[in-house]
């Protein structure tokens, strides 16, 4: 059965007691595309993942992975996709290679052992791999997950954060390797809260209150966002940063390295706001591109629509 | 496609094996832990258990035997019922219906009337000492109940008495505490290491979070629960083996029936602990929940099986609580089958309430059971 989408849900719920957690997500991935998942913490990234993968049914809605009903053919699913989770949930008590030999006897992989050592070389594990799991340190942990979950060569990677706590070569390396994998057809869905990983998404969906709230290529989401942002360079930045964030229209002021950055959805206030002498007057100010990570604070700071 | 798979059910078992070798703490605390309570355990029980089941055996229901007998349900300690013959009272003892059995011999009333001294024979069920100890020192108290009804010449006199009890202690003629206590152990033993370890086990996955990582894997639970119990079972035998070794080698305990229906047996009293292992590990959020409701379970173990007080001496509401759990019932098989010999006739009527139990216990944790996080 091929797929035009490799996942295709409609509407999506679900509830845990009174807390709408996901509330009517709707989702199309192409194959083959790489989907950046943000949104604050608790905006139930994690549970949209675990119902994509039948790991808890939904309490409305439904569709299909990999052309699969995800309630109906949750144990087919979950044969052909990979899931890391965003805790790591590996045994502390095997080593590297007692972990993915595991892993491959589950899957019934055929050639388990070469699959194996191959994946080691190419997670760069080889050194550790006699190494307990427990003992790893945070990073060569999640490389370890991500190993586990790519051993059975699967169509769809779903990646619960899987670079948090992951020094910044090794996030490079990750995303390398999730481009390789998307360059040989499988689609991905990762989750992450890091903006440079966001720009490398082919899509962005941004969750708030279990609805997305926007989705598009980096490019489309931030000029699209409607957001007026301001750079300035000067002195005492700082002063002037903590004044700017107490006037109207300004969303948000923060200082990178030697500019100072602001941001509103009002262009008339933010305007008056820089050319006080109370806020900006003192700087020289030009108008700037926003980042996608403007555009992302400012949705992170609005309270979420229809919210009570 | 989605059925029972042999090979993901070994992966499993391998994972399993690997970690618990590598928990050399609670390996070493399943081999030393049932080999010190043997040696520590041994003397600490002593009770009065009264109204014990008696039989009596009786050629010619005379005057003299109506007082002694009524003499003796007087004591409280017996329950006396007459039996119609010797088969009777065998089959009694060896089911544990019977602890004592009272043989009075022919002519009782003519031989004490002669003088002759005639002796009454009473078969004990030794196998819990402690149970018949105080029962069987009240009848010293009993030679002078017929004085009143005597002829002058035979009244009970300290050098003279008109008859005579013989005790004589069946299966564990000396009476040894730890021929008791071995049973228990067995049991209770086997009760920790597959239920306890089993139920801690799993929840440790859910607990550690890579329950989720094991559901998202295409490994069915059922397989996940089964390689997680058959390194127990593997374990629970080797220290059921090593008890009875022990037992045998230091303390002299008597192996008298087949050890292979011993053997098979147990299988069934782990089964039970296995399907309640299951249960609770459904329902238990985190190991602490678990270790409480485990021990919900090895408390009345203890204290209503048998083990720590006679049975016997129980009120009724909790013999009747005791009769609904396993370890009651894998206590009475495997004292009856090391102690007194018993076959797969005798120890029938223990099993069936076993198998009942687990098939319900069984179904319950079908019910609860869960392939999603939810
Ligand atoms: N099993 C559960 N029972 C009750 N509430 C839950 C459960 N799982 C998640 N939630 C709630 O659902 C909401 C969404 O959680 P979710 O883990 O999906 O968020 P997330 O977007 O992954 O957040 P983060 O970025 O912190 O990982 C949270 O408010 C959380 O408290
Ligand atoms: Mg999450």
């Amino acid at each position: 059965m091929t797929a035009e989408f490799a996942i295709d849900v409609r509407d999506l719920h679900k509830r845990y007691g009174d807390r709408k957690v996901v509330d009517g997500l709707t989702l199309a991935v192409p194959a083959g595309e790489i989907c950046g998942f943000l949104g604050a913490n608790g905006s139930g990234k994690t549970t949209t993942i675990r119902m994509l993968c039948g790991l808890i049914k939904p309490d409305g809605g439904g569709g299909t992975c990999l052309g699969l009903d995800i309630v109906r053919s949750a144990p087919l699913i979950r044969r052909q996709i990979g899931y890391m989770t965003q805790r790591f949930s590996f045994y502390d008590d095997l080593t590297v290679f007692e972990n993915l030999d595991f892993v491959g006897a589950v899957y019934e992989l055929v050639n388990r052992h070469q699959a194996v050592r191959a994946i080691i070389e190419r997670m760069g594990l080889a050194d550790r791999s006699d190494q307990l799991a427990g003992q790893l340190s945070g990073g060569w942990k999640q490389r370890l997950a991500l190993a586990a979950c790519v051993l059975h060569e699967p169509k769809l990677l779903l990646l619960d954060e899987p670079t948090a706590g992951v020094d910044a070569k090794a996030r490079r390396e990750f995303w390398d390797l999730i481009h390789d994998m998307a360059g040989e057809g499988i689609t991905v869905l990762v989750s992450t809260h890091y903006m440079d990983e966001a720009e490398r998404c082919g899509r962005i969906v941004y969750l708030s209150d279990g609805k997305i709230v926007v989705q598009g290529s980096p490019d489309a989401v931030a000029r699209g966002s409607g957001l007026v942002t301001y750079e300035a360079t000067g002195a005492d930045l700082d002063i002037a940063a903590r004044k700017l964030r107490l006037m109207a229209g300004v969303e948000a002021a923060a200082v990178f390295g030697s500019a100072l950055r602001i941001a509103g959805m009002d262009r008339a206030a933010l305007d008056r706001a820089i050319a006080s002498p109370d806020g900006g007057g003192a700087l020289a100010w030009h108008e700037a591109v926003p980042q996608l990570e403007d555009v992302f604070i400012h949705l992170l700071s609005q309270p979420a629509k229809g919210a009570s | 496609m989605n059925g029972f798979s042999f090979r993901r059910f070994l992966a499993v078992l391998r994972k399993e094996w690997i970690q618990v070798r590598r928990d050399l703490f609670t390996l070493q605390m399943i081999i030393a832990l049932p080999v010190l309570q043997l040696f520590l355990f041994g003397y600490a029980i002593n009770s009065d258990p009264k109204h014990l089941p008696t039989g009596l055996l009786s050629a010619d229901h005379s005057k003299y035997e109506r007082t002694l007998v009524a003499a003796m349900q007087n004591t409280g300690y017996y329950d006396i019922r007459s039996l119609a013959s010797e088969a009777e009272a065998e089959r009694g003892l060896a089911d544990g219906e019977l602890l004592f059995v009272v043989n009075i011999p022919p002519n009782f009333d003519r031989s004490v009337d002669r003088g002759e001294q005639p002796t009454i024979l009473m078969d004990a069920d030794a196998t819990d000492p402690s149970t018949i100890g105080n029962a069987a020192a009240a009848l010293a108290s009993l030679t002078g109940t017929l004085d009143r009804d005597l002829p002058q010449a035979v009244q009970s006199r300290p050098a003279n008495l008109p008859f005579l009890f013989e005790l004589h202690a069946r299966y564990n003629p000396e009476q040894l505490t730890v021929l008791n206590i071995v049973p228990g152990l067995i049991c209770i033993v086997l009760t920790i290491s597959t239920l306890f370890v089993t139920t801690l086990s799993i929840t440790r996955e859910t607990e550690r979070g890579t329950m989720e990582n094991l559901l998202a894997m295409p490994v069915r639970p059922i397989e996940v629960m089964l390689a997680k119990v058959v390194p127990y079972i593997a374990i629970g035998y080797a220290q059921v083996i090593l008890i009875i070794a022990i037992a045998a080698a230091v303390f002299g305990l008597p192996v008298r029936g087949s050890i292979l229906l011993l053997t098979l047996a147990l299988g069934l009293f782990i089964a039970s602990n296995l399907a309640l292992g299951l249960t609770f590990s459904t329902i238990a959020r985190n190991q602490m929940q678990a270790i409480q409701m485990a021990q919900f379970t090895l408390l009345p173990s203890f204290l209503l099986s048998g083990f720590m007080f006679p049975f016997k001496g129980m009120p009724v509401w909790a013999q009747w609580a005791g009769e609904l759990f396993p370890v009651t019932h894998a206590l009475r098989i495997v004292r009856g089958v090391l102690l007194k010999g018993n076959g797969l006739a005798e120890i029938a009527p223990e099993l069936w309430p076993i198998i009942a139990f687990t098939l319900v216990i069984a179904a319950i944790a079908t019910w609860c059971y869960r392939e999603t996080l939810d």
